[in-house]
């Protein structure tokens, strides 16, 4: 006798050949690759490696990508908050084209969100000249880097907000006013704590693309080392260098990076259920 | 204190939610706004806490116009319809908050504070459940955590929106009763919304009901149900047969029934019979012929549902007792203790 099946349970050779499909695909796209990032850092040994990323211009782009993240993950927090309450919580005019403009650095390409950046505060661009009397840098230097970066980054504090406070409605910050509440009282009390886990959650992958981003910054940034180089453009140039020890240790930290993330992001989803039991 | 509310009109967009709404509510009182959904209770409700502006009207606390005043100055009590819990924070933290964000002088000390959520939370009846967080309640518990947040500041008026609308029967029923125990015991003015006519009538000191943004009639409950001003305050509270036909001469006919009709101008006309008001009749007296369909025993009274020969669904309720041997499928006469007759 054949055993029970629930109506929608595959029969078992479809769930091993859907596995495996899936397997391969994390095996082939995503595993080796990684693997492989971490062994060509150390093919000349662990010092080699270390060396890499301390030398000058290593830690010239590692200071770079970070102070970048720092200016760029506050700047989507304070953005994505304003734009997910006015979403979420008043009716306006041209609201679904907010929308849809805060998806825009999803569907452009990176590539091109630096180019506006080029034609705008370029040499040759709308505001090149003023700029230029005025001896204000920002393409090929550090504030072009972090505008592309901002420019790309944007929605993912926002993404994770809107849906999220769309479906709190705003039946408990009105309860909270009616007892008496300010606004700001308000806000901290009671809209705050129940978006922290979506907030957290959004920061967490806005730095990991702040720091990883590398198309938009690439068009602005000139590459000049030691002064405008991230540590994607750091790791473009080494290998572009044959210097592949170099390139791989410093992609490596990325990776590391990465990985962190990935590891915080998933203790966030554990730690939620706990403190968030569910909707009320 | 006393609420006022004088000719207040209120639209959303185009659409009117409230249409000139005048209405006293005394001191003490617990009234219903009774009304179908779209018919601007809601909106009321929330004019009168704050939470929506009128366009023209005023409200009134006591003798004080609040038609402008933020809902924070207004010190009034809000259970919402989801009851709107502060999810991360627990029970007492919840019944704290209207005091907890007061300011200065105004800000009672921390001993005081506990002493009145402690007060509260036995009041309705949750003493040991301060500690726990709303999504590890029941919905009723939900309910009365909301009922003491909302009492917590001592408010001038208690304004609940359809309070019970998301418990189930038997839960309804127990903190309809648990709500008239607190309204009797905190003697604050009351004023809820709800669409179920059974719930104002058992629980309201009076009813106003509402249709498209105006009021209907407002009274005791016994009032808008055994004197209805109109055709629709009628058939919307309690169950009633409607027929349509006219009035002539001070008799309403359709094509089922003839009705007196007394004071009621000639015309097109609508008319009610209550199926309780409905009594079996010796064939020279009735003036209504029905097949039954289906007999129901319900507690104490029998249902039955039938059909006249023109094809009108007839409801009619007898005493267990009078009801004597009815079986589905026979002829039965039927005669209106008492009809309801409104022109159309």
């Amino acid at each position: 006798m054949s055993r029970l099946r629930h109506p929608t349970e595959d029969p078992v050779w479809a769930k091993v050949v859907i596995l495996t499909l899936v397997g391969l695909f994390l095996v082939c796209v995503l595993i080796l690759p990684l693997i492989t990032v971490f062994f060509e850092a150390t093919r000349k040994g662990l010092p080699a490696a270390l060396e890499a990323i301390q030398n000058e211009d290593a830690r010239a782009a590692i200071k770079l990508t970070l102070i970048t993240a720092a200016i760029t993950v506050p700047f989507n927090v304070v953005f994505g908050l304003c734009a997910s309450w006015a979403i979420a919580k008043y009716e306006f005019p041209l609201k679904p084209f907010l929308i849809t403009l805060i998806d825009l650095p999803f569907s452009v390409s990176p590539v091109v969100a630096g180019l506006i950046y080029v034609l705008v505060f370029g040499a040759q661009g709308w505001f090149g000249p003023w700029l230029l009397d005025h001896d204000i840098k920002i393409i090929f230097a550090v504030p072009g880097i972090v505008l592309a970066t901002i420019f790309v980054t944007f929605p993912f504090v926002a993404r994770e907000l809107i849906p999220l406070m769309q479906e709190q409605g705003v039946d408990e910050e009105e309860a909270a006013v009616s007892m008496g509440a300010s606004g700001l009282r308000t806000f901290w009390s009671v809209t705050a704590p129940n978006v922290r886990w979506g907030l957290l959650y959004g920061v967490l992958l806005c730095n990991a693309r702040a720091m990883g981003e590398f198309g938009a910054v690439s068009v602005v940034s000139g590459h000049i080392r030691g002064l405008t180089n991230t540590m994607p453009l750091h790791v473009e140039i080494l290998y572009n260098e044959y210097d592949f020890v170099g390139a791989f240790a410093v992609a490596a930290l990325l990776c590391l990076l990465a990985i962190v993330t990935l590891v915080l992001k998933a203790l966030l989803e554990l730690v939620q259920p706990q403190s968030r039991p569910g909707r009320h | 204190m006393t609420i006022s509310i004088r000719s207040v009109e209120k639209t959303f967009g185009r659409y009117p939610a409230l249409n000139g709404v005048s209405l006293e509510i005394a001191d003490g009182e617990l009234l219903a706004l009774l009304g179908p959904s779209g018919s601007g209770k809601t909106t009321l409700l929330r004019v009168i806490a704050g939470l929506e502006f009128p366009e023209k009207g005023q409200i009134l606390y006591g003798d004080q116009d609040m038609t402008y005043t933020s809902a924070a100055a207004r010190r009034v009590g809000f259970v919402f319809q989801q009851y709107a819990l502060f999810r991360h924070m627990t029970v007492a933290k919840n019944v704290a908050f209207g005091l907890d964000v007061r300011k200065g002088q105004a800000k009672p000390s921390k001993s005081e504070i506990t002493a009145r959520v402690d007060e509260l939370l036995k009041l309705v009846e949750l003493g040991e459940l301060g500690k726990r967080y709303p999504a590890q309640l029941s919905g009723g518990q939900r309910q009365r955590v909301a009922l003491a947040r909302a009492l917590a500041v001592n408010p001038s008026v208690l304004l609940l929106d359809e309070p019970f609308g998301a418990l189930d029967a038997t839960v309804r029923k127990s903190l309809r009763k648990e709500l008239r125990r607190i309204h009797d015991a905190t003697g604050v003015t009351t004023i809820f919304v709800t669409h179920d006519q059974e719930e104002a009538l058992e629980l309201a000191d009076r009813v106003a009901i509402l249709n498209k943004g105006a009021i209907e009639q407002v009274g005791a409950p016994h009032e808008v149900h055994d004197n209805p001003v109109g055709a629709f305050v009628c058939g919307f509270v309690g169950e009633s047969n409607r027929f349509e036909g006219a009035v002539k001469g001070g008799r309403f006919q359709s094509a089922d029934i003839a009705l007196p009709a007394p004071g009621v101008t000639d015309g097109a006309a609508v008319a009610f019979v209550r199926p309780h008001e409905l009594v079996v009749a010796p064939a020279d007296q009735s003036n209504l012929n029905i097949v039954t369909e289906r007999i129901a025993p319900q507690g104490a009274v029998v249902r039955v549902d039938g059909a006249t020969a023109s094809g009108q669904r007839i409801e009619a309720a007898f005493a267990r007792q009078n009801a004597g041997d009815l079986q589905p499928g026979a002829k039965l006469s039927l005669a209106a203790d008492r009809s309801y007759v409104f022109s159309a």
